[in-house]
């Protein structure tokens, strides 16, 4: 539909017409220029700078995979990817088993609901800087919560895993997930209140116990909360790093290095631009691979609207 | 996103109430430690909390820390405290806000109702520029502000935020002025109203709520970021997050803890702020920008 309908009695109105055609992408095209150029064509320039021998500046000649052989040989990259794998799927599977119970038991007629579900949600309002700020210290044995229960007379109380190269990971799980949990709870929320109550009901009568009312029907019912949790829950894992740099700065040594901070390190500070702009590059196709499937998805859908 | 407010239909027993609400409270306690921890240590002397219990109440309250924190604290070279930088995020985040959400008000009008050819394809692509991962854009952007000499300049930063921030502007009008009829905006074009016209008379009047969800949005996750603030703003233009992890992570001299907590705090407050005072439109956000209708 365009503005080609309008009658065109004068030149001069025909003259508007075709302008007030053109209008439309007119006023769109700043910002599809701005698109090409600062999303996909940055793309397809790191793209690029991963197949050359790019070190301190970008340089141009073309080394092939050479980066990407460099990189999968590179202890520190395996280091990242098996903390990512780690780091993410603790933080999907801990984040919608904590979401998931609490959306379903806020949703039981719960007299404080909306204060609860403030409460549960404001983390997600807050700076990743500022969490780590404060699960770092809350996570020093020396001033922390471990601190805390020896002068409360729990002396051989021990949790330094901040402080310990196996464990410290988890650290990155615990302050993940107090983020971003009450985000998805809001999701289950929003998706059991869609849920007709006359379907309930029915089972209810049928004598259907309240456990397997949730395993067999509600929890069924709510797959598109769950998918849309997983993918953002895994995106929001891939680009971890301000989290990270805040709580642990990758350590110690390199137990908390995730593909976000191997990046960065390697490109500004280690001068190997070629290595970093393939790690880049490799973290666009994990979030690419979660992502397409689902914006594709979303799209088939809206044609039917 | 699902209208209806009415709570589930299951019943449950007495027993398992008791449970539900113990397991609600002890989450809703699990939320607040952190930042409860905060603000309690945040007014205490240091000795008391390297000496101390951190859960304890300070035994001789003292605001010291947070004049400390905002005015006299050592971040980079001066001790200025965060009010510079905190005048940065301000002076950041302003324009950056406006004109993405200026902009995503015009592309999801023309994406809704001037549909064009290929229109589907220019929000496919919109749409994924919201999820990439920064790091596929770093370097270019690096050299590109600095061929531009807007390296480590506020409106280098302002031109960064606005540029990753339409995607997500554009998808909020999109969606809702999908919803809009458009057997309204024809009619005003066969009455004779332009393009802008009925932009503004039309359109932009019901605009209200998804403004807003749109302006805490963006407002959000531009205070919060910190990939780009360290990456392109140099000294002079650093931004709130930046500052607060430089002097948290500063390794010269004692660690006052006291002054980081009332610091974390100074950086979570425009955004805490906003939350309880618009909470509401601020999930709607974060719902539109996940499961979209």
């Amino acid at each position: 539909m365009s503005a080609e309908a309008m009658p065109a009695a004068t030149s001069r109105a025909d003259l508007r017409g075709r302008l007030q055609d053109w209008l439309p992408r007119l006023v769109l095209s700043p910002s599809v220029a701005a698109m090409l150029v600062f999303v996909y064509g940055f793309i397809a320039y790191t793209i690029y700078l991963s197949f050359t021998g790019s070190k301190m500046l970008p340089s141009y000649d073309w080394v092939g995979f050479d980066n990407y052989r460099r990189l999968f040989g590179l202890s520190a990259w395996t280091t990242a990817l098996v903390n990512l794998g780690i780091f993410a799927s603790l933080y999907i599977l801990i984040s919608v088993a904590i979401g998931l119970m609490l959306a379903i038991f806020l949703d039981q007629k719960i007299r404080a609901e909306g204060g609860l579900r403030a409460i549960y949600l404001y983390p997600m309002a807050l700076s990743f800087i500022v969490t780590g700020t404060a699960w770092k210290w809350l996570l020093d044995p020396g001033i922390g919560i471990e601190n805390t229960m020896h002068l409360w007379g729990w002396e051989s109380f021990r949790f330094d895993w901040i402080k310990d190269r196996d464990m410290a990971i988890y650290t990155l799980v615990i302050a993940a997930v107090w983020q971003s949990s009450g985000f998805v709870m809001a999701m289950f929320l929003a998706g059991l209140r869609g849920i007709d109550n006359e379907i309930l009901k029915a089972a209810q009568i049928d004598g259907a116990s309240n456990l397997s009312l949730y395993r067999r029907i509600v929890i069924p019912m709510l797959r598109p909360a769950f998918l849309s949790a997983f993918v953002i829950l895994a995106h929001l894992a891939i680009k971890s790093y301000d989290l990270v740099i805040a709580l642990t700065g990758g350590g110690p040594g390199r137990a908390t290095e995730l593909p976000a901070t191997f990046m960065y390190s390697y490109t500004f500070t280690r001068n190997q631009m070629g290595v970093g702009a393939a790690s880049a590059v490799i973290m666009l196709m994990g979030v690419a691979s979660v992502i397409v499937p689902y914006i594709y998805a979303e799209m088939r859908q809206g044609d039917d609207r | 996103m699902s209208v209806a407010t009415q709570s589930t239909a299951v019943r449950t027993g007495r027993a398992g109430r008791a449970l539900i609400v113990t397991v609600l409270i002890f989450f809703a306690l699990f939320y607040l430690l952190p930042l409860g921890v905060m603000v309690i240590n945040s007014l205490k002397p240091l000795p008391e909390i390297t000496g101390g219990n951190m859960m304890a109440l300070p035994q001789e309250p003292t605001l010291e820390p947070w004049r400390s924190a905002w005015s006299t604290a050592q971040i980079g070279v001066q001790a200025t405290g965060l009010k510079p930088y905190f005048l940065n995020s301000i002076l950041m985040v302003v324009p950056a806000v406006a004109i993405s959400t200026m902009l995503g008000a015009l592309n999801g009008y023309v994406l809704t109702k001037w549909r064009f050819p290929g229109h589907r394809w220019v929000f496919g692509l919109l749409l994924f520029s919201c999820f990439i991962p920064f790091q596929i854009v770093l370097i270019p952007m690096a050299r590109l502000l600095g061929l531009m000499g807007l390296a480590g300049s506020l409106p280098g930063l302002i031109l960064v935020h606005v540029v990753y921030g339409i995607g997500f502007s554009t998808l909020y009008f999109r969606n809702y002025y999908a919803a809009f009829p458009t057997e309204l905006v024809r009619a005003a074009m066969i009455d004779g109203a332009g393009f802008f016209r009925i932009f503004w008379r039309i359109m932009l009047p019901v605009s209200g709520p998804i403004a807003v969800v749109c302006i805490i949005w963006q407002f959000t996750n531009i205070w919060n970021d910190f990939l780009f603030g360290v990456s392109f703003a140099g000294l002079d233009a650093m931004p709130m997050t930046v500052a607060l992890n430089n002097l948290v992570q500063s390794s010269t001299g004692v660690r006052e803890y006291n002054v980081h907590f009332a610091a974390a705090i100074l950086a979570a407050l425009p955004t805490l702020i906003v939350y309880i005072v618009a909470g509401r439109y601020f999930v709607r956000g974060l719902m539109a920008g996940s499961v979209k209708g």
